[in-house]
């Protein structure tokens, strides 16, 4: 498998799609994780998105086979199928003719449903940018920081250490959990 | 933090690329996508079950009815969390932002609108009920359809747009797409087959059993049309406004 450059041959030549699926998944992946602006998150989930849709695309291919839509002598109202008295079910020969429609099915709704979600998320951004005013991370995490400790000075204004510490906790693990969910 | 992140992405990568020389190679005919039984029977026997020439349609529709069923009701969910969101977020009229200009609609660009419009609408309606023979269905005609109006708002301003195909009807008729499609499949069950299993419609239909789920099908397509419709022009007329529903782009 490893000697002189066999794996980068079979990489590179012929199975090229699965190597650009790689990558543009990875530039999708390295966008959510590593940038800090909200909308480029975005952005990264949608190349993440697209690099799906390309692999099961890519596999979706076939030799020497056409779109699955029945080509005239298949077609069941055709003459073809009058003249038989009716459709008939494809033999094996026949169906290796027509490409798998199942890849194109499955990505056929993703893509609807990944403008509808992405809308919402667009949405959600909107409604933090007028809330907050930014939507860089860091500059959001100092602000929820900042207004978690406003409301609880004004929950317990005499200052009772351990309450406080037992207060803490709780809201430090929200404020993560905001942070997730904004990803 | 970004040096840090690059440690993930790697092994991801690693793993995939790892994984990808496992994987058939491109258009094998043999591969496990092209050659499972499953797809056999897609291809071999659609004609015979559905008499529907689109494979893709027939699958979508009725093979995988339920899937596209709840796939219809998150683009649903999606376009009401949308307006949920940024409903009343923004006061009408209170602060106008730097890209907010005041600018007359340009008059070639709205006569060539309304030559394209009505255009475009008829071909959504021809990808709507054609999906069965051609390529295209309910989502693909459903979001031409939505692109019309998007057009419209984009040209002249969102009143206008909303004038004709307002927020409340917008819902409407994305929920009726909803109850459209289920509509259907409670039907074929009162009719005494399984949810969603069209064929039990030959008792009210005067076609044969294939014919029923054929004609379903169109059925189907268009509740996902309507609902895809409205809610592509739904999540426009907010995002673009800020919520607001007012005013150009």
């Amino acid at each position: 498998m490893f000697e002189d450059g066999a794996i980068l041959n079979e990489l590179f030549l012929e199975r090229l799609n699965y190597l650009i699926y790689v990558v543009l998944l990875l530039i999708g992946l390295y966008a959510m994780i590593a940038k800090n602006n909200l909308i480029k998150k975005l952005i990264g989930m949608s190349v993440f998105q697209t690099a799906i849709i390309l692999f099961y695309v890519s596999i979706g291919v076939k030799e020497d086979a056409t779109i699955p839509i029945y080509l005239p002598e298949h077609d069941p109202h055709g003459e073809h199928a009058h003249a038989r008295g009716g459709p008939e079910a494809l033999s094996r020969g026949q169906v290796a003719t027509y490409a798998n429609p199942l890849p194109h099915v499955l990505m056929l709704t993703a893509i609807v449903v990944g403008v509808a979600t992405l809308g919402l998320a667009l949405a959600v951004s909107l409604r933090i940018y007028q809330g907050y005013g930014t939507i860089e991370e860091d500059e959001l995490l100092v602000k929820l920081e900042r207004e978690d400790a406003r409301t609880r000075k004004a929950e317990f204004p005499v200052a009772d250490s351990p309450k406080v510490e037992s207060k803490r906790k709780p809201v430090a693990k929200r404020v993560s959990k905001t942070g997730k969910s904004k990803k | 933090m970004k040096a840090a992140s690059m440690v993930p992405v790697f092994l991801v990568g690693f793993l995939l690329v790892f994984a990808a020389t496992d994987f058939p190679e491109w258009g094998n005919p043999q591969s496990p996508a092209s050659d499972s039984p499953v797809s056999s029977h897609f291809i071999g026997k659609t004609g015979v079950d559905t008499e529907v020439p689109n494979m893709v349609t027939a699958v979508l529709a009725d093979y995988r009815g339920f899937d596209t069923m709840f796939e219809t009701v998150v683009v649903f969910i999606a376009g009401m969390a949308v307006l949920a969101i940024l409903k009343n977020s923004v006061k009408k009229g209170s602060v106008r932002r730097d890209h907010e200009v005041d600018a007359e609609p340009d008059l070639i660009v709205t006569n060539m609108v309304r030559l394209i419009v009505p255009v475009i609408q008829i071909f959504a309606f021809y990808v709507l009920a054609h999906g069965h023979v051609s390529p295209g269905g309910g989502f693909q005609g459903g979001v031409i359809m939505g692109a019309s109006f998007i057009l419209i708002a984009l040209s002249w301003d969102l009143e206008t747009a909303l004038a004709r195909f307002s927020l409340n009807r917008c819902m409407g008729v994305a929920a009726a797409g909803i109850l459209i499609y289920a509509g259907i499949g409670i039907f074929s069950m009162f009719l005494g087959g399984e949810f969603l299993d069209y064929a039990e419609l030959e008792r009210v239909l005067p076609v044969s059993r294939e014919m029923a789920r054929y004609h379903a099908m169109l059925g189907v397509e268009i509740g996902v049309g309507c609902t895809v419709t409205a809610i592509m022009f739904a999540l426009y007329a907010n995002l673009s406004s800020e919520g607001k529903l007012e005013g150009g782009l």
